[in-house]
């Protein structure tokens, strides 16, 4: 570069020449200025390159943004493997039953079928052959090489197309029909793995070292991470023409994909993910105990968690710390009853700002979290503990010991005006249960404030209910201390950092991506902990691109047309 | 394992050929060994499944007092009485922990099925049903078929750790499922190999055959995952091509009705319901040849059963109640094992209400009903109650109870697995290895 400048030079007038020199010190004092205030990103340390299943969500995003929303999935999906406390890490270590392969597979047909039925394949197809029995070559290439495009997530290879282009022709004969045939082409793309697995790939580079993901798999990244789907065609675009090799590339992608319709969902996938709605398929409640909760109440009230999520966080780049003290919701009228909290409107939602005494500070006095974390007849200090604990905390809490003496619980349940407290009081007296249990029940406690379904109470069978706890040292009496205290625990956004990351990329953090992680949350601090600027920060650092590929693997194939070069830093 | 196949008896018989025919019933003959062949001259298959109950047993109202071929069925058994010659119950059987953390409600339930206490979810092998599927279920349509009735996906069959097999838990999608679109009467009279999936079957293996390319691109952990997907691949495969076989006429079957139920979560009443639909769909498609292997659970090991109006559940309360005086045990607790008994035997009603050769289905059947603990208050693996159902056609020997006196519980799994005729001879680790049949249970 310094010597194509000088020889550029050499043949420029002096006063040019000047203006040259000036402008480059220029550049040069801008872009230490740029290194100094916003750039001490630790190296990239990197892990595996993974293999990941689509997740239903994603799958659906998939066929909707390819063949529009209106085309009908009609297999059903597997129930989501969670690791490290979320699905989307799962989705790197999941293996795959034969339901799944078999749903799959009903789905693929019916797409296939519904994408090329007389109906809709105009809207794909701008060729075809004039006689419908014969083979149209050209027609079906182009086909099946855009529409792979966007499934594989990458260009095909010319030997993966023309397999593709083959097996349409023979099925064309066997059939007796292009479009038939054409269905059985792209059948076998949406049951191929290449679809349903984003398989991940570096570039070339030495064994061992670590190095940066192709551009395809680069676009895969940033496009699942932000919006919870394929990257489009202006993505894989800049793929190909190699301008995500560059930070300034990645940059504007990542503004774009930010301001696209699809980043509130995928903001809020992960809030559903992290606080594992997924779960309420199989939460019932006894409608003899909570005739106010059903199904349709149990769908509302996660609705209500991410519009007020969505809303806090997006809308008003609110601190993600004040999700826990929020007062701030949304409610319909059936989940009104729920909140005793009258909603004049009769369909939809209604904005609602609960007063201070009101006992619904944070999501974590919202039914959704409660009622998931209860049992299907009575709330659950412990479980609820639990769930604040790992959720929100990132705190591991080990199972119990299977060897546990009940007696003194036993002999509680008998008496009459009983509490869970009462009930739980062994767990903080039997040595062998407090170890685990004073880290759960306390915070539990406070939320005993609210019943089985989250209704709040302030009797349990006729006894005041002590609301007192301690969360790590801070001690609380109410649920709006409780919020405070969740609020203002040091773990809480350092959680929330390390969720989001390992959401990005699939796998747990690292050992060494530890300094990398520090530097999130730094980051997250100096951004008033807004979680976009924080899912920004992700998605242009060094560190969301970096893998590591095994010693005893061979270089992996780099997908044509792939101008990916970057072989590590 | 080379047999005559019902796919190789109707390939000599019409070649494939894409012509309509119909097959007559004939009369049940019988084979040398005296074993029922069905009306084609086809051997009647040997079927396997499991049952699970959840939280385990009230230890003196389900051990019978003696043993052997002569002992009196205790309470919670009583309801077994009309089965009481087609059951061997097994009491006194141990997972032996090694030291593993018991995880409750889990390890006792996976030791079993694999035959190596694990302190999670996190599978060393595959289940038992899943080793069993791999010899007999490849010449049906399903594999193996998952279902629960308490409303939770649970299966507790595993390929690996990371790949649980989820159950069907709506009556109506299982019933979509088995006996919706795809599925072939097996005594419509007339068929026709369909081209459509004659060429959907070609495309497949066209998919099967980039196996080899993605493989070399992959990590060793990855390369096991992927294998799973064409392992499916391929038996989508095979399901096809059963597809383009005139299927066996199958006597005194019917397709069932479709069910509207999409199953009713816990509540003891609605379980039994579901359980006793779900019951019924699977009898009709282990007669129809739809499967050969299943996984029922009735209720999860860590029983959501709940009775109505009450706070506590089945797995709450075997916790929380106290032993009733008089009576010396856990009442409601006692109260839910005895359902689970009465549900086990309207799961035993649905398989013998279906004649087959001189039988009933329970016949050809090996059902291995079993729950994850024995004394669920203590979450004790030791003496997990098991019983087994069925005559495997023939292959095992039924109408007694053997006191396993401490025996690795593995000594049941390795058993099953030979009668089925999976080719091993030693199965668990440590503690849990065993090459020791038993015996009693063989003919």
């Amino acid at each position: 570069m310094a010597n194509r400048v000088s020889s550029l030079m050499a043949n420029m007038p002096i006063p040019a020449r000047q203006f040259v020199v000036f402008a480059i010190m220029g550049l040069m004092l801008a872009f230490a200025a740029v290194m100094l205030f916003s750039s001490d990103e630790p190296d990239p340390e990197g892990g595996p390159p993974t293999v990941r299943r689509l997740t239903e969500e994603q799958y659906r995003n998939a066929i909707a943004d390819i063949f529009g929303p209106e085309t009908e999935i009609t297999g059903r999906f597997e129930r989501p493997f969670r690791s490290h406390g979320l699905v989307a890490v799962g989705t790197g270590a999941a293996g795959i039953s034969p339901f799944a392969v078999e749903q799959y597979e009903v789905s693929a047909r019916g797409i296939a079928a519904s994408v090329l039925s007389k109906k809709r394949r105009a809207a794909f197809l701008d060729c075809g052959p004039k006689n419908e029995t014969e083979f149209d070559a050209a027609c079906a290439q182009k086909f099946l090489g855009e529409t792979g495009r966007l499934l594989f997530r990458r260009p095909l290879s010319q030997d993966e197309l023309s397999g593709f282009v083959g097996l349409s022709r023979s099925a064309t004969g066997q059939l007796g029909s292009f479009y038939a045939g054409l269905e059985l082409g792209l059948y076998s793309m949406l049951i191929a793995p290449d679809f349903l697995f984003r398989i991940e790939r570096v570039a070339a580079g030495n064994d061992g070292a670590i190095v940066e993901l192709d551009a395809y798999s680069k676009a895969e990244r940033l496009s699942f991470f932000l919006t919870n789907a394929p990257p489009d065609a202006e993505l894989l675009d800049a793929a190909a023409s190699g301008s995500l090799d560059g930070s300034w590339g990645v940059s504007r992608q990542v503004s774009r994909l930010m301001d696209s319709e699809r980043y509130p969902e995928a903001v809020r996938s992960f809030f559903a993910d992290m606080l594992e709605f997924d779960d309420f398929g199989e939460t019932s409640k006894d409608p003899q105990i909570y005739p106010a909760f059903n199904s349709v109440v149990a769908g509302e009230a996660q609705e209500q968690t991410l519009k007020t999520i969505e809303d806090h966080l997006l809308e008003n780049r609110g601190d993600y710390r004040d999700l826990f003290t929020l007062r701030d919701t949304f409610l319909t009228r059936s989940l009104g009853v729920i909140y005793k909290t009258p909603i004049p409107k009769r369909e939809g939602w209604q904005a609602v700002r609960f007063q201070p005494d009101a006992n619904r500070a944070g999501i974590q006095s919202h039914v959704a979290f409660l009622a998931l974390h209860s049992h299907p007849g009575r709330s659950s200090p412990t479980l609820r503990g639990y769930a604040m604990r790992k959720i929100f905390l990132c705190q591991e809490v080990p199972d119990p010991p299977a060897s546990v003496n009940f007696t003194a619980i036993e002999e509680h349940v008998d008496k009459a005006n009983v509490t869970a407290r009462d009930r739980l009081d062994i767990h903080s007296t039997e040595p062998s249960c407090a170890g685990c249990h004073k880290v759960m029940d306390p915070i539990g406690f406070a939320l005993e404030a609210y019943d089985g379904a989250g209704s709040h109470r302030t009797h349990e069978n006729g006894s005041l209910i002590d609301l007192s706890g301690d969360l790590d040292g801070q001690a609380f009496a109410s649920t709006n201390d409780l919020a405070e205290a969740l609020r203002n625990h040091p773990e809480t956004p350092r959680c929330l950092a390390q969720r989001m990351y390992t959401s990005a990329v699939g796998r747990d953090i690292t050992w060494k991506e530890r300094y990398y992680l520090d530097w999130l949350i730094e980051g997250f601090a100096d951004d008033d902990y807004q979680v976009p600027s924080l899912m920004e920060r992700i998605a242009t650092s060094d560190n969301f691109f970096a893998v590591v590929r095994p010693m005893d693997q061979p270089a992996r194939r780099v997908a044509k047309n792939n101008a990916a070069n970057g072989d590590g830093q | 394992m080379k047999s005559l196949t019902r796919r190789t008896i109707l390939r000599g018989a019409v070649g494939g050929a894409a012509v309509g025919v119909s097959l007559p019933f004939l009369d049940y003959m019988l084979d040398n060994n005296g074993q029922a062949l069905a009306a084609t001259g086809q051997r009647i298959p040997t079927r396997f499944g499991t049952w699970i109950w959840g939280c385990g047993f009230i230890p003196e109202k389900w051990i019978p007092s003696a043993t052997g071929s002569n002992f009196a069925l205790p309470a919670d058994l009583e309801p077994l009485a009309p089965y009481k010659d087609k059951m061997a119950i097994l009491s006194g059987f141990d997972v032996e922990l090694d030291g593993v953390a018991n995880k409750p409600h889990i390890t006792g339930c996976l030791g079993m099925r694999t035959g190596i206490p694990v302190p999670d979810t996190n599978v060393k092998a595959p289940t038992l049903d899943v080793l069993i599927s791999q010899i007999i279920g490849g010449e049906t349509r399903f594999r193996s078929l998952e279902i629960s009735s308490c409303g939770l996906e649970n299966s507790y069959s595993y390929f690996s750790a990371g790949s649980p097999n989820p159950s069907e838990t709506s009556p109506a999608e299982l019933y979509k499922r088995i006996f919706g679109a795809g599925f072939v009467d097996p005594n419509s009279g007339t068929f026709e190999p369909d081209v459509e999936v004659m060429t959907r079957k070609s495309v497949l293996s066209a998919v099967s055959e980039d196996r080899q390319r993605l493989m070399r691109e992959v990590g060793a952990a990855d390369k096991h995952r992927l294998d799973e997907y064409f392992t499916s691949i391929r038996q989508i495969e095979q399901q096809l091509e059963l597809q383009l076989q005139p299927p066996a006429p199958v006597e005194n079957f019917s397709r069932p009705d479709a069910p509207d139920s999409q199953g009713a979560g816990s509540e003891i009443g609605d379980v039994l319901k579901t359980h006793r639909l779900m019951a019924g769909l699977l009898a009709r498609a282990l007669q129809s040849n739809q499967t050969r292997v299943f996984n029922m659970l009735f209720s999860d090991t860590t029983s959501n059963l709940r009775l109505p109006g009450e706070t506590t559940t089945h797995h709450t309360l075997t916790h929380e109640e106290p032993d009733d005086r008089q009576l010396g045990y856990q009442k409601q607790h006692s109260q839910f094992v005895t359902q689970s008994m009465l549900g086990w035997r309207d799961f035993l009603d649905a398989l013998s209400a279906i004649p087959e050769g001189d039988g009933t289905l329970l016949d050809n059947c090996l059902v291995l009903a079993h729950s994850d603990c024995s004394i669920a208050k203590s979450h004790a693996v030791e003496g997990i109650p098991v019983m087994i159902a069925g005559n495997a056609g023939g292959k095992v020997r039924t109408g007694f109870h053997m006191a396993g006196g401490g025996d690795p519980i593995s000594r049941v799994g390795l058993t099953v697995q030979q009668v089925m005729g999976v080719p091993v001879e030693r199965w668990g680790h440590l503690s849990m290895e065993t090459n020791r049949t038993i015996n009693e249970l063989l003919t």
